[in-house]
């Protein structure tokens, strides 16, 4: 799953010391660090959503992203991910630069993605989504599907995590909005991945579901997952984060951790940019 | 049994049984092995052509270019055959061409972001034209193919029919049993969902209008070597429309993400009994067609009530 301790140490200075421009932390190395993103830009058309962030995720880190609708979160995730390609910018996994130009190749480094719309199909059943696009064949060219080996492991894990789906065979358009964020939520999870993007994976959940999500997120990062999280509900993120970025008009504002800021700190920012916004009538011009 | 009952397939399997069973009475030579051989070949190509379409129904997509594909390969084929090449070569470049048609129609879609309708309408007045351009509008022999090959393409009675159920049945397999089919749902179902999976969408919808007209096409020489000759005019927009009624009535929506092979084939079965049905009981073709109109009408109000039926079953 990770790399060892003793590996990312011996490859850390050098790698630490060919990037110059990385100086938030005189104390933190390269080999902290396991995910960096360097400036990265995307415009849709004449919109900009994003300008230059530069944003970085230690390892067994858990990191919150906040802003406003439309600050360009889910954008940043989704280049993150390899969904879509910045226009400019570059990623780092653990200090090597990664050009992802696919959702396969994100996978491929240990990135895995929860989509704020779940990027589920309703007419698939529950397990036929859990394995989407990693179903197991019987091997050969022709790639027929083993369905009782994926019903099986599908069950157990969703056991394993106290998921509690009645019908493992049930189309995925009959659960409710939390169920079907609980197997958004398994699938990233099933894969032992060392990267973790969750774009609000609360949404949709009853205060049952999200304490179950919660628990989730907690006990992966406590078995070393780094994780950024997107969510509105300052709370959530005050219980799930070590440290917090605010983004805003594509840009990151703040970088501190939890314990050094508030929520009413974070409120004021956002509310303080909100009426700034107002007042040069940027708002108004901007639809 | 209530799993049986709620199938989506049930309420077509009922509406053949009543149709088979009522012609039966109404003409004893219904069963006669002259009647049957004429009714499966004009069920083979509408079952081909209507399980192709599954594939790019359930992608939310149509090929109304498919009754012409099914015409214009044999065409190929014949000119090819024309030009001194021997039948079996004229016959594989002739499929060759048919992928290119699909791999067309799906290009277009996908890269260009045009309504597959539209895109298949543009090819099918194309192919319609280039049939009317080479043939001279005149009508023309296929190619005598003789011996097991002739037998085994086309001129045996049950040869059609054959080929039909073999083509069907892979295009079950793929839809039902394999990684692809499942990408095919996926991609109609959510497309985002399937291309945030990483699915390659546009390729899943590239191969499915590719399969479709390589299959029509195939099915297409196979009848023409069964009729023995080939006509400019011949009715491809009728077989087109067949076949997508035989998929519709089957139990295949038409927003994506359900389809029915099984269905599709039940489907052809029904418009094949309709219509050789009302000429055995000496109904004119004109209230078959009328009758075709009321089927696919009904078929799909008690589909829609079927499929709400399942998923509050399900829940």
């Amino acid at each position: 799953m990770t790399a060892t301790d003793g590996d990312m140490a011996s490859k850390g200075p050098s790698v630490g010391s060919a990037r110059p421009g990385y100086v938030e932390d005189t104390a933190r190395t390269e080999a902290d660090v396991i995910f960096r993103a360097e400036g990265i830009t995307k415009h849709f058309g004449a919109v900009v959503a994003l300008s230059g962030v530069d944003l970085h995720l230690d390892r067994g880190e858990v990191l919150g992203l906040v802003g406003d609708n439309g600050a360009g979160k889910s954008t940043l995730v989704k280049i993150l991910c390899g969904f879509l390609r910045p226009d400019r910018g570059r990623i780092f996994v653990e200090g090597k630069e990664v050009t992802f130009h696919t959702v396969q190749d994100a996978r491929a480094q240990g990135i895995e993605t929860v989509y704020q719309d779940l990027a589920l199909v309703p007419q698939l059943t529950v397990y036929e989504n859990l394995f989407l696009n990693r179903e197991i064949t019987g091997g050969g060219r022709m790639g027929v599907l083993s369905r009782r080996r994926m019903r099986g492991l599908a069950k157990e894990y969703l056991d394993n995590i106290n998921v509690h789906i009645p019908n493992i065979d049930a189309e995925v358009e009959l659960l409710s909005g939390g169920q079907r964020q609980a197997i958004a939520v398994a699938r990233a999870t099933r894969q032992d991945a060392k990267i973790l993007l969750l774009d609000e994976p609360l949404a949709a959940m009853g205060a049952k579901e999200s304490a179950l999500i919660m628990d989730l997120v907690k006990d992966l990062s406590s078995r070393g997952v780094s994780m950024i999280v997107i969510d509105h509900n300052y709370a959530h993120l005050f219980a799930l984060c070590d440290r917090l970025n605010v983004i805003q008009q594509g840009k990151v504002t703040l970088d501190r951790p939890v314990a050094e800021t508030t929520i009413q700190e974070l409120t004021d920012l956002m509310v303080s940019a909100f009426r700034k916004q107002l007042e040069t009538g940027h708002l108004a011009a901007e639809d | 049994m209530q799993k049986i009952l709620l199938r989506r397939e049930t309420a077509i399997f009922a509406v053949a049984v009543v149709l088979i069973v009522y012609f039966s009475l109404r003409n004893h030579n219904f069963y006669s092995y002259a009647n049957i051989v004429t009714m499966v070949q004009y069920i083979a190509p509408i079952a081909v052509i209507g399980a192709g379409e599954v594939l790019v129904l359930v992608l939310a997509e149509i090929d109304l270019a498919a009754g012409q594909t099914f015409l214009i390969s044999s065409w190929i084929a014949y000119l090819l055959w024309q030009d001194g090449l021997p039948v079996g070569v004229a016959i594989g470049l002739s499929l060759c061409c048919c992928l290119a048609i699909g791999a067309i129609n799906g290009l277009i879609t996908v890269l260009l972001n045009v309504p597959s309708f539209v895109t298949t309408l543009g090819v099918y007045f194309a192919l319609l034209g280039l049939v009317l351009v080479y043939s001279g509008d005149n009508q023309a022999d296929m190619p005598g193919v003789t011996g097991n090959f002739g037998q085994a393409f086309g001129i045996s009675n049950w040869s059609e029919i054959g080929w039909a159920m073999a083509i069907v049945g892979v295009i079950w397999f793929v839809l039902k049993r394999t990684r692809f089919g499942l990408h095919v749902t996926a991609t109609g179902g959510n497309i985002l969902a399937a291309a945030e999976s990483g699915i390659p969408t546009k390729r899943v919808k590239v191969w499915c209008f590719m399969i479709l007209a390589v299959s029509a096409g195939f099915i297409g020489i196979i009848d023409s070597i069964r009729i023995g000759s080939l006509d400019p005019a011949a009715p491809g927009t009728a077989e087109m429309f067949l076949a997508v009624s035989a998929a519709v009535i089957g139990g295949t929506a038409l927003t994506g993400g359900r389809g029915t092979v099984l269905g599709t084939i039940i489907g052809a079965v029904v418009l094949g009994v309709l219509e050789d049905g009302f000429i055995l009981i000496g109904v004119s073709e004109n209230a078959f067609i009328l009758a075709e109109g009321v089927v696919i009408l009904v078929a799909m109000a008690v589909n829609v009530q079927l499929n709400r039926m399942i998923l509050r079953r399900e829940k």
